[in-house]
Formats: C-alpha cells, structure tokens, sequence
C-alpha cells in the first residue's frame, strides 16, 4: 500500500494536478476568506465553511478522476493486479495519497486562523471542528470519486461524471426540501434523502454543532465506496 | 514449478481459452505460439492472476493463484503485451517503486544495479519513461519483471518493437535466465521460439494443437517420408503421368503417388510418400535411369517449424468439422509419442497411428488444393 501511496503523491506532483489543485482550491478559498471573514470584519470563519462545500464538490473530482482510469487505459494496472498485492492495497493506497493532497490544500485554514489572530480573537474550537468536518466531507468525495475513476477508461467522463454525481447529491435535499410537509410516501422521500444528505451534515458543524453520528456518517460513506471500488476491480478480473 | 489443468476462460459466449493443461518443469524455457487471437495472451493472463479462469487451475509451485494470490504472485515476474510502465516517471524511479510494489528484500541499490545492467539500460536509469524509445521501454517492462528474482518468468512477446540487434540480445538475456529460472514466453516470431526454446507449445482457437521440442513437432507432423519429384517423361506430355505414377507405385515401399501440376512444359511434380521405414531414393533414380527419364528435381518436404504452424493452425478447421463431438475433450489435437523401435511418432491422443495420418493427409489435402489427379 505505501509503495502505491508514495508513487500517487509523486504523480500528483508530476502530473501538475496537484499545482492546479492546490492553487484553485486556496484561490477560491481566499477569495472565501476575505468576502466572508475579513471583508465583514468579523472573526466568525463558519460563513467561509459553508461556502468552501463548493471548492471541495467541484475539486475532488479533479483529484481523483485518473486514479484508476488511466492505470486502465494505460494497462498498467496489469503491473499492480500481478503484484503480491491486495485489491484494498491499490484502492488504500489511492485513496490516502487523493486525501493527503487534500488535507495539505484545506489546512491553508490555519494560516487563515493565524491572519486572524493579528486582528482579533480567534475562537479556535469551531475552527477546529469545521476543520474536522470538512476533512470527513472530503474523505466521503474522494471515495465517491475514486469509485466512479474505477468504472471508466476516460479521465474526462470519470471527472464529469463525479462532478455529476457529488452535484446530484448535493441538490437532492432541495429537490425534495418541499415534501417534509407532504403526504405519507413524501415524507418517506424526504425523511431517506435527508438521511442520507451531504450537504445539511456539512452545514450543521458550520452552524457550530459537532455531531459523531455525522462524522460516522462520512466514514462510512468513505469506506462504503473504497469498498465497491474493491469490488469492481475484482469483478473486472472476474469478467 | 507451473501446473496447468483444463482451463478454460470464457467471454460471454466466446470462448477464448479451451481446456488447456501443461505442465513447466523448473528451469525449461517453454514458447508459447499461436496466431493471433490463439489466447496467448489471455493464458498469460491467467497465468500471472490478472483475470480469473471461468474453470480449471494454475498452480504456480504448487500454490494456487485464486486461493492464495499474494503467495502465488510473489513467485512471478510478468511481461504484459504492453510494458505497465508509467509514463511519467523515472526509470529509476519507477523500478524503486516495483521494488517497494513487490516488498522486494534484498538489498536495493545492488539489486536494481544488477537488473539494469542485465537488461541494459544503465545508461537511462535518469531518464523519464516518457523520452524513451519503444525497445527501451520493453526492456524497461523486462527489468521490473526481473525484480526480485521471481523464480516463474511470465513474458508476453517480449521482442516486439526492438531492432534485430536487440531482438538477439533479448534472446540471449532469455537464455540466461532460463538456467535459473522457469520461463514462459509468447510469440508469433517462430524463429524466436526455435531459438530460444526447449519446449513449445503451439496454440490455436483456444486449445493445445501440438506440445513438444521444436524438433519433435517438426518431424512427426510432417510426414518426413513425404517427398516432391520431377521427372521429365519420354513424351513430354500429360500422357506421362500415368505411366510414371504406375513405375513409381511399383517401387517396394512406396504408398502413394499423386502427380501435381506441371510445373515445367510437359514435366510433371509427382508427390510420393512412403511408408516411411525404407529410403526409396536409390530406386528411384535407378527407376528414372533404366527407363531414361530425367530427374529434373528431388525434393524431401522436410518442413520447416513455419510450415506446421501453418498446417496445425489452418488444418486445425479441416479437422475440426469431422469430428465435432470431439472438441470438448482436453487432450492435445497431435502429441508426440516415442514408439517401441525408438522412433518418434505423431499420434492423435487415443487414437490409432492411421488416423493421425489421415489427419496429416486431410491437412495435406488443404495445401495442395490447386492440385490435380
């Protein structure tokens, strides 16, 4: 797994997608940082919080669209099927080298938090907390995404189709945002689609509430997804 | 070191890999031929635990590749079709991560040292995959199948895209290895199997068509007591040919003469095959001078690997429709057997010596259709 881990980060870096990545991500996150924190002269960095879910929806897609796509068009994952490797050893090591690269791109927050601390107070605990949850809503995408680079060849159709899919999540709950006070089988609806929602998880640690069953959610999520991702390259061998 | 029993792969409802089983004794070199589409590489592909069989086994040193995987790979070193290099990295680079990939143990800086210079490619360890050229970046693919000194090598058409000078080198490098290791090689290129080779097996639609050493396949096959005659008759004209064909019949040991084309005006080929045992040579030229014909050319149709490739691969489709209820079995369509008297023999797997021949004649039958009677 370290061996695949360390060659991924590698290719990151010499591929330019992590210089992309990292430079529109703590862009875009500045721009969120000076619009919703310094621009409103307030230390309250939760505004900012809510408003990167859009970073990390259209980014992570970037990130992993050619993890497994192209090691298929490419057949080097002949290389790594044939070594004395594990399935969950290719996908891990994918997955945590697609997560370092966003743990290094969201922590520019704490350079935020330093800028901060020269001009006020800053209230460190829901920093922290928004840090956290951010960092499970990452760790969800990236499985999503990760998934969907193992069923193409096609580095373009893996990243428009995870744009697609974290996008589909996202709007889900407007979608059915009106059916809470419907009859019986909206409320159904509602009730599933709610559970299952991205976005509102997210939103509740930016409104300063720390929810576990949250996080589990996103772990869960995060494994559920490496785990069909095992199981689509072991289908493959068995096709 | 490999055992290979009734494997079958299946796509859908084609399928591509019909009930093989072999066996690689450690240290032989065996070649794998077949034309395109044969399943070659889809055996390899087993093999080496890329894709699963639909059934049947692949012992790898006595350790099966679907039940212990991580076990069984660890004794491959594997050279797809296409090299699964990356692109983008260093060959240096790179082979430390094949290094790493296969939890390799030995000490690193002399072993990658020692595996660069047995594929040759010292002098780009720096470069980028990328800038390389083609027989480079096969040689690189070898290297890194190399890592770790896996004692199975597994290597699918390695010569492919080197230049002659190369091609000879790879050839030797294959040699060398074969004395400490078990290989398996694909081609297409039978001068390559010839070569390089102890044993070959030659594929076709799926299914073993012939198993042996090259001169095994090559003598048995083809009837080696198969001979071509031209003869210039006292008419010169077709009327000839009766008469010769009678002449030559009549010669102790013969059992078939079929007059050919005419190759030269008024000269005729004749094709004789004997039973095999006697040398009829001498008679005939005595046959020829007595009678005052002229031997204008004396062929022995000692055919070449290319030819039994050719013939087991085209007569394959021949055979294959008589016998259609056949097809399923296991066996190789032609197996070389040592008979009592020590000669080798061609025989169809549970049959008689005769039907063999007649499945040598019916492929006989194929080639020469622009004959005549």
């Amino acid at each position: 797994m370290l061996a695949i881990y360390r060659r991924e980060i590698g290719a990151f870096f010499t591929s330019g997608v992590a210089y992309v990545f990292l430079a529109v991500f703590w862009l875009v996150s500045g721009i969120f940082f000076y619009n919703g924190v310094i621009a409103s002269g307030t230390t309250d960095t939760s505004s900012m919080f809510s408003s990167m879910f859009y970073i990390v929806m259209f980014l992570i897609p970037v990130l992993t669209m050619k993890l497994l796509s192209e090691e298929k068009k490419n057949k080097t994952d002949q290389g790594l099927l044939t070594a004395p490797i594990s399935l969950w050893d290719i996908v891990l090591g994918k997955y945590f080298a697609a997560l370092t690269l966003f743990i290094i791109a969201e922590s520019i927050v704490f350079i935020y938090a330093f800028i901060l601390n020269y001009l006020g107070t800053v209230t460190w605990t829901p920093l922290l907390g928004n840090y956290f949850a951010m960092l499970a809503l990452g760790a969800a995408f990236i499985a999503v995404g990760l998934f969907i680079s193992s069923l193409t060849e096609n580095q373009m159709a893996s990243a428009v189709v995870s744009l697609v899919a974290l996008f589909v999540i996202y709007l889900s709950e407007m979608l059915v945002s009106s059916f809470e006070n419907g009859n019986r089988l909206k409320k159904i609806v509602y009730k599933c689609v709610t559970t299952l929602a991205f976005y509102s998880r997210y939103v509740e640690f930016t409104r300063g509430i720390f929810s576990l069953p949250s996080v589990l959610f996103f772990v869960s999520a995060a494994f559920l997804f490496n785990f069909f991702t095992v199981k689509v390259l072991e289908k493959r061998r068995w096709s | 070191m490999i055992e290979v029993k009734n494997l079958t792969k299946k796509y859908g409802d084609k399928l591509a890999v019909n009930n093989i089983s072999f066996k690689v004794e450690k240290g032989e070199i065996l070649g794998f031929l077949g034309p395109n589409g044969a399943g070659k590489s889809t055996t390899m592909n087993m093999l080496t635990g890329y894709i699963s069989s639909t059934s049947g086994e692949v012992l790898i040193d006595g350790t099966d590749i679907l039940d212990d995987p991580k076990k069984a790979k660890a004794n491959i070193g594997y050279l797809p079709e296409i090299p699964p290099i990356y692109v983008d990295m260093t060959v240096d680079g790179y082979l430390n991560f094949i290094y790493d990939l296969k939890k390799c143990k030995m000490p690193r800086k002399a072993h990658l040292k020692d595996v660069c210079a047995l594929c040759k490619i010292e002098d780009v360890r720096g470069r980028i995959i990328k800038n390389l050229s083609k027989g480079y970046r096969q040689r690189v693919g070898l290297a890194q199948a190399l890592i770790n000194n896996p004692p199975v090598l597994i290597l699918d058409e390695p010569t492919v895209g080197l230049d002659p000078n190369q091609i000879i080198e790879i050839r030797t490098l294959i040699k060398k290895l074969g004395k400490k290791h078990t290989v398996i090689l694909s081609s297409h290129i039978l001068p390559e199997i010839q070569a390089v080779c102890d044993r070959i097996i030659i594929i076709n639609k799926g299914q073993v068509a012939a198993d042996g050493t090259a001169d095994e396949i090559a003598k048995n096959i083809t009837n080696k007591h198969k001979m071509t005659l031209r003869v210039e008759g006292p008419t010169r004209s077709a009327d000839d040919k009766k008469l010769i064909t009678d002449a030559i019949k009549a010669i102790p040991g013969v059992k078939y003469v079929r007059a050919d084309m005419e190759r030269e005006k008024g000269v005729y080929d004749y094709d004789i095959e004997t039973d095999g045992k006697t040398d009829i040579r001498r008679d005939l030229n005595k046959l020829c001078a007595d009678n005052g014909w002229n031997i204008l050319m004396l062929q022995l149709s000692d055919l070449t690997l290319e030819d039994i490739f050719l013939k087991i691969t085209m007569a394959d489709e021949v055979i294959r429709t008589d016998d259609d209820d056949d097809e399923t079995s296991s066996k190789p369509r032609i197996d070389i057997k040592v008979s009592p008297n020590g000669k080798l023999r061609a025989v169809k797997e549970a049959d008689s010596t005769d039907t063999a021949d007649e499945a040598a004649e019916k492929a006989e039958d194929t080639d020469n259709n622009g004959g005549e009677e």
